[in-house]
């Protein structure tokens, strides 16, 4: 009977997977294969099968993430893609916003976009701001672009004309005349992409698509084909961006929702877990090696967004990336993880990352030839990891190197020993991190007031308290399977679509008809897609509309009841945009009319009820041992250190203290106190006796 | 165990500088989420930071463009002339558009914000936006006195423990072609500061602070410190350099003499042009601002913003020039000139420090503000249509200089830190069409590295009705100049669709059936044309930048019809 769940992420460095069955929970970790992740992937299936003693025919659903598109942009190997656009706007994509993301480095660097400027083509065609004709489209200049594209070879095509959001007759003209001479080319059309105002990020959504679509068409074609031969007949689905699954055949046509699948996993791995244990405001905070990711969860909702820059070429900076505007899970990604490298600059500032060590030196206590301290040393100093058994004791630290490193780029220029230079690298990179959170926050509208902090990935259970500490947090979860959490956020995750489109309205000339019209269609596609992978499960409908006051630049979302709209609704939902908007910004702005840009709909399954899958046991021995700890008070003092798998629900462990694991170590700072809840989570509290 | 406290409180102030700096970011980020000016909320002309009792300039955000950022540091300094700090209640928001008081022109507004902790006053939250309109002539070089440029608002109360300031919201409602807007962005304005109040309030609690003093001496010493190194490393001595601006009709000189001692840098404008009689004179703390941008991109990017970072900078602007423009002279228009100061500054440092100097660039911002309707064709008569009342602006840049070892960068804002608006953004709130937005081939300087190109765009009113300009360009009449060798970016132009050039500066018809056709600056060369790799020449002709004729010719780089490298034919023009 084909029970189990099964979930594969590929990572950039590592192919995550978990399995669940009969309530039980199995992880595994191996190496990604790039030249053929298919492979990975069939090989990790296999594996995990044999370890669990289940068969093909066991699995009842697999589901897929991958950063094979992420990747294939940021390392740009993906299609030669073509763009086709409206005469006069050839360089929307080079020009961007005309900005620097740097106001004092003569020296920037700005993204090349994915098109390069002899295969970005115009027609004459021109729509005004309504959609009218101002210049129709010339079917013989489309028509002479077709042995350009033949004699360039051009593999993939992206269509988006000048307010083609709002009508698509010339993209589809367009799209109808290339097709026809060039079966091959998949097309891109900006008016199925990314329906919405303003054109280069609509435009670069729309080229980024077509940019992935033939390498992601292959490989999720192949990936099907090796699955179903190694008899595996459950339904596939792929993480989106925005926290739903959608079908192969979906993913294969808008293979850019695929982006950030990974991290997206993660923030429903801390959703799932929230709402196990019934909180109803949390922070996710991930840190792997090289970044961190925050993201805010009211009840148990990551927040959405509908924007995401990717490739960012400017050390995480804000606009130095190539804008897609598609439905992502929103959070913060900034470059602190256990590999960021830390130095003084020239004010005698301590400055940690982006840059990071990698795998390879990697941190200076890896032995392997680093001689800059990374934030992994700088914890290794601080005494906050066993030197012996950290991975598991796969991987012997060197406490010497990372002291050495300390010293000779930190220490010694400021004057402090490698302990308190370790310090002052922790130190600065927790602001850091808290810092992007509370300007994460802000941009929400939102405070970490009564929150509690899921603290995952290999450095979220280390930095935890600290973090929480900065943010006036008192209260710290570390899930169990926190290594793999993104694979396990992957079966909790609904099959669910979301459809975004404009259409402009003001309240006070609000045509019901026409509204009403557009959000049948949107739930009618978003049903559509649904329905290919949920099998009759029950769905639910979300619509939002994004509104802000004439004038105003940027729109917040306000709920829309999912039926047909009355003329009596219509007061009600200004009504709420001025309370959505006083709860974000404190005062009403008085006498101005509101305008509505934008809706979105969602469609999706129910979420599971939680499942409480418990992990394998493993061995219990909890002997207790100590280790010389160095707290943020610059103190020396002797910590108790514990295995987490022998710490038994019930038992209560106050701080300073460790619980060590092989994947990761949570650290009880001074005044938190550890216990473990019913789920085999570590719970860590602040000031409680 | 002294050691480590005092290891400890090294460790701590740089944490609550970090922190300072973070929270001036938000209030930056809360004014563009609420801001209803386009030019705020798009295009970021904006600046934010915070200050010391003494009305020093602790942070600023990075977000901001600069020529707001320095100018908006010496404004402190009057509003507490004026409101005595001891006279200062929470709730208090104070504001100003005065030219020699804030940043430069009417259109920019200052609020300054009282921040208190534990009941008592421990600094200033500041903020500067630049708002669409306030009356008067509109944006634009027309003015003969800061009189007719628009509402004057002196220093006053706009909110008083809270409470709006009604007669001053009256007055500006009244005064303003877009009152909603106005109204709306001072509202943002205030309310960014509130949230920095509020947080800063949070932090001095966290780490038990009763005063910001301490924190500043820090920062400043460390800032002043870590600037006065960066100036050692430049070779001590005298330079000069003058530039031309085009100016309103005749042209205007820049002359700068800089003298690098071993802890300060000192500029003089002496020789410098006459004031001029139409709004193209610059305050002199706008001109400090920029030229202090100017020294500091180049000495010390790397160092924030303060007033310790920004000291040892000094300028000498003598009286009766354009750069030191005295009330009640007009000055609307000042950016045009103080955009050009870094490349003025820029040009006596290459002689000192070449490797780290940029060639010159656009520069200024062509940002045609636009208007239509009654006010430029009056009544509409018989069958003779008239385009509905609008009053828009749009930021556009032309090409930056070559630097040592990049190109120039395509159209792209600098030394002005704005964005563009998208044109479907644009053409949303008001009834025009932009027919043409991109690239101009060949307006890049030739050089070892080229020059950025500049951008064409072709306007109109929908239905090609009538509409206006209010020309407001610059680098028609001198090109941006190249560098070692580099060739001059190409001048920029102004003119009808049919083919009337039009003047530079000043309010101009466009009448029906015709559109606006602007050709915007590219960047100077750097280096030998001839030096450039053949390889990225032949780039360039592929991608249409750079026409084969002026491979070619300027280059000597011979290509073929499909833009393919002609290596053999190369070598020989090369030889």
């Amino acid at each position: 009977m084909a029970h189990a769940r099964l979930a594969v992420d590929i990572g950039g460095t590592f192919t995550d997977l978990a399995i669940e069955h009969d309530g039980q929970r199995r992880t595994s970790k191996l190496l990604t294969t790039p030249e053929a992740p298919e492979r990975g992937v069939i090989e990790g299936v296999r594996a995990i099968l044999a370890a669990t003693g289940l068969t093909s025919a066991d699995i009842g659903i697999l589901i897929h993430g991958t950063t094979l598109a992420t990747n294939a942009i940021i390392e740009r190997k993906g299609a030669v893609t073509a763009l086709v656009t409206t005469e006069g706007f050839r360089d929307v994509l080079a020009m961007g916003n005309e900005s620097r993301y740097d106001q004092y480095d003569l020296n920037i660097v700005l993204p090349e976009p994915l098109v390069p400027r002899h295969l970005r083509l115009t027609v004459p065609e021109r729509l005004d701001n309504e959609g009218h004709v101002l210049r129709p489209l010339d079917p013989a200049a489309v028509r002479a672009l077709i042995p350009v594209l033949q004699r360039e070879r051009v593999e993939s095509l992206a269509i988006g004309f000048l307010h083609g959001f709002v009508n698509s007759a010339h993209e589809h003209e367009a799209r109808d005349i290339l097709a026809a001479a060039l079966p091959n080319v998949p097309i891109s059309l900006a008016s199925d992409v990314s329906p919405e105002m303003r054109e280069w990020e609509r435009f670069s959504t729309t080229v980024a698509n077509a940019y992935v679509q033939p390498r992601m068409q292959t490989y999720l074609r192949g990936l099907e084909a090796g699955l179903r031969a190694m008899g595996i007949d459950a339904p596939i689905f792929l993480m989106l961006s925005g926290g739903g699954l959608t079908g192969i055949d979906t993913a294969c046509k808008f293979p850019i929702r695929l982006v950030e699948s990974g991290p997206a996993g993660g923030a429903i791995f801390s959703a799932h877990v929230a709402k196990q244990c019934g909180l109803d405001r949390v922070l996710s905070f991930d840190m792997g090696g090289t970044t961190a990711k925050i993201c805010l969860i009211d009840d148990f909702k990551p927040q959405t967004a509908r924007a995401f820059e990717v490739a960012r070429v400017g050390r995480f900076r804000k606009g130095s990336g190539l804008p897609l505007r598609i439905p992502v899970i929103e959070m913060v990604e900034i470059g602190a993880g256990g590999g960021s490298i830390a130095s003084v600059d020239g004010m005698g500032r301590i400055s940690v990352g982006p840059e990071s060590a990698g795998a390879d030196p990697g941190p200076a206590c890896y032995g392997r030839g680093g001689t800059r301290p990374a934030v992994t040393d700088a914890n290794l100093a601080l005494g906050r990891y066993d030197p012996e058994k950290f991975a598991g004791g796969t991987m012997q630290l060197h406490p010497d190197a990372a002291d050495a490193a300390l010293r000779a780029k930190i220490g010694g220029k400021l004057g402090l020993d490698a302990g308190m230079a370790a310090l002052g690298v922790i130190e600065m990179v927790d602001e850091n991190m808290a810092n992007a959170a509370r300007v994460h926050a802000i941009e929400s509208g939102k405070t970490f007031e009564n929150r509690t902090l899921i603290a995952f990935g290999g450095g979220g259970p280390v930095h935890a308290t600290r973090i929480a500490e900065k943010l006036g947090i008192t209260r710290v979860l570390v899930p169990s399977g926190a290594g793999v959490g993104s694979a396990i956020g992957f079966l909790r995750a609904p099959v669910g679509y979301e459809v975004v489109r404009s259409l402009y309205q003001r309240f006070s000339t609000f045509d019901v008809g026409a509204v009403n019209a557009l959000l049948a269609a949107m739930a009618a596609e978003a049903h559509e897609v649904v329905a290919r992978g949920s099998f009759g499960a029950p769905t639910t409908q979300i619509r939002v509309a994004y509104m802000r006051y004439v004038g105003q630049g940027h729109e917040i979302p306000v709920p829309l009841p999912a039926r047909p709209l009355l003329t009596n609704d219509v007061p009600e939902i200004r009504a709420a945009y001025d309370r959505e908007y006083s709860r974000f910004y404190d005062r009403p702005v008085p006498g101005s009319d509101v305008e509505i840009l934008s809706y979105a709909v969602v469609v999706s399954t129910v979420a599971d009820a939680p499942e409480t899958a418990v992990p394998t046991a493993q061995d219990a021995a909890g002997r207790e041992r100590r280790q010389s700890v160095r707290d943020t008070t610059g103190q020396v003092s002797t910590w108790t250190v514990r295995d987490r798998a022998g710490f038994q629900p019930g038992e209560k462990l106050a701080g300073p203290a460790i619980l060590a694991e092989d994947e990761t170590s949570t650290l009880i700072g001074p005044g938190w106190f550890a216990r473990t809840n019913t789920f085999g989570y570590i719970e860590l509290t602040r000031g409680e006796k | 165990m002294s050691n480590e406290i005092s290891a400890l409180a090294t460790i701590q102030r740089q944490i609550l500088w970090n922190r300072l700096i973070a929270v001036v970011e938000e209030q930056a980020q809360i004014m563009i989420r609420t801001a209803f000016s386009t030019t705020v909320r798009e295009a970021g002309d904006l600046s934010a930071g915070v200050f010391d009792l003494s009305g020093r300039m602790m942070a600023q955000a990075v977000t901001g463009t600069p020529g707001h950022v320095n100018s908006m540091a010496e404004s402190v300094l009057h509003f507490l002339a004026k409101f005595p700090a001891a006279t200062m209640k929470p709730g208090d928001h104070y504001i100003t558009n005065d030219p020699w008081l804030g940043t430069g022109h009417l259109h920019d507004l200052t609020v300054v914000t009282p921040a208190f902790h534990r009941g008592n006053i421990v600094g200033f939250f500041a903020n500067t936006a630049h708002v669409i309109d306030v009356g008067g002539l509109g944006m634009g070089p027309d003015a003969r006195s800061v009189f007719e440029e628009g509402m004057y608002i002196p220093i006053v109360k706009c909110f008083d423990q809270g409470k709006p300031n009604e007669t001053l919201f009256d007055i500006l409602r009244a005064g303003s072609r877009l009152p909603v807007e106005l109204e709306g962005d001072v509202f943002s304005l205030c309310a960014c500061n509130d949230a920095a109040t509020r947080r800063l309030a949070e932090m001095m609690e966290e780490f038990s602070m009763d005063s910001l003093d301490p924190l500043a001496m820090f920062i400043f010493d460390a800032s002043r410190r870590a600037t006065v190194a960066e100036i050692a490393k430049i070779g001590q001595g005298t330079y000069s350099n003058e530039i031309f601006s085009d100016g309103y009709d005749e042209p205007v000189k820049l002359c700068a003499e800089m003298t690098i001692l071993n802890d300060a840098v000192e500029i003089n404008f002496a020789g410098t042009s006459g004031l001029a009689p139409r709004g193209i004179n610059v305050p002199p703390a706008y001109t400090r601002a920029y030229a202090s941008f100017g020294l500091k991109v180049v000495i010390a990017p790397e160092i924030p913003n303060n007033w310790a970072s920004l000291a040892p900078f000094r300028m000498k602007i003598p009286a009766g020039c354009i750069l030191n423009a005295p009330r009640p002279y007009a000055v609307c228009a000042r950016h045009l000139i103080g955009h050009l100061l870094p490349d003025l500054m820029m040009g006596c440092l290459h002689q000192t420090t070449p490797a780290r100097v940029a060639a010159e660039g656009a520069s200024s911002l062509w940002n045609p503000p636009l208007r239509g309707g009654s006010g430029v064709s009056g009544q509409a008569r018989g069958n003779r249509k008239i385009i509905p009342d609008f009053e828009i602006i749009t930021f556009n840049s032309g090409g930056t200089g070559a630097r040592p070892g990049l190109d120039g960068l395509d159209a792209t804002a600098f030394p002005s830190g704005v964005r563009t608006m998208p044109v479907e953004a644009t053409e949303n709130v008001a009834p025009i069409v932009i027919w043409r937005k991109e690239l101009r081939p060949d307006s890049g300087g030739a050089g070892r590295m080229r020059g950025g190109l500049g951008q064409i765009m072709e306007i109109g009113a929908k239905g090609d009705l009538e509409f206006a300009v209010s020309a407001t360009f610059d680098r028609v009449a001198n090109a941006p100049k190249g560098r070692e060798g580099g060739l001059n970016g190409a001048n920029g132009v102004v003119q009808l669709k049919s083919g009337e050039k039009l003047r530079t500066k000043g309010m101009q018809v466009i009448p029906d059936g015709d559109r606006l056709l602007l050709l915007m600056p590219g960047g100077g060369g750097m280096g030998e044309p001839t030096s450039r790799e053949p390889a990225r020449v032949a780039r360039d002709v592929r991608d249409g930048l750079v026409s084969a004729d002026n491979a070619r010719m300027l280059y000597k780089v011979e290509t073929d019809e499909r833009g393919q490298l002609d290596e053999a034919a190369t070598r020989k023009l090369r030889a």
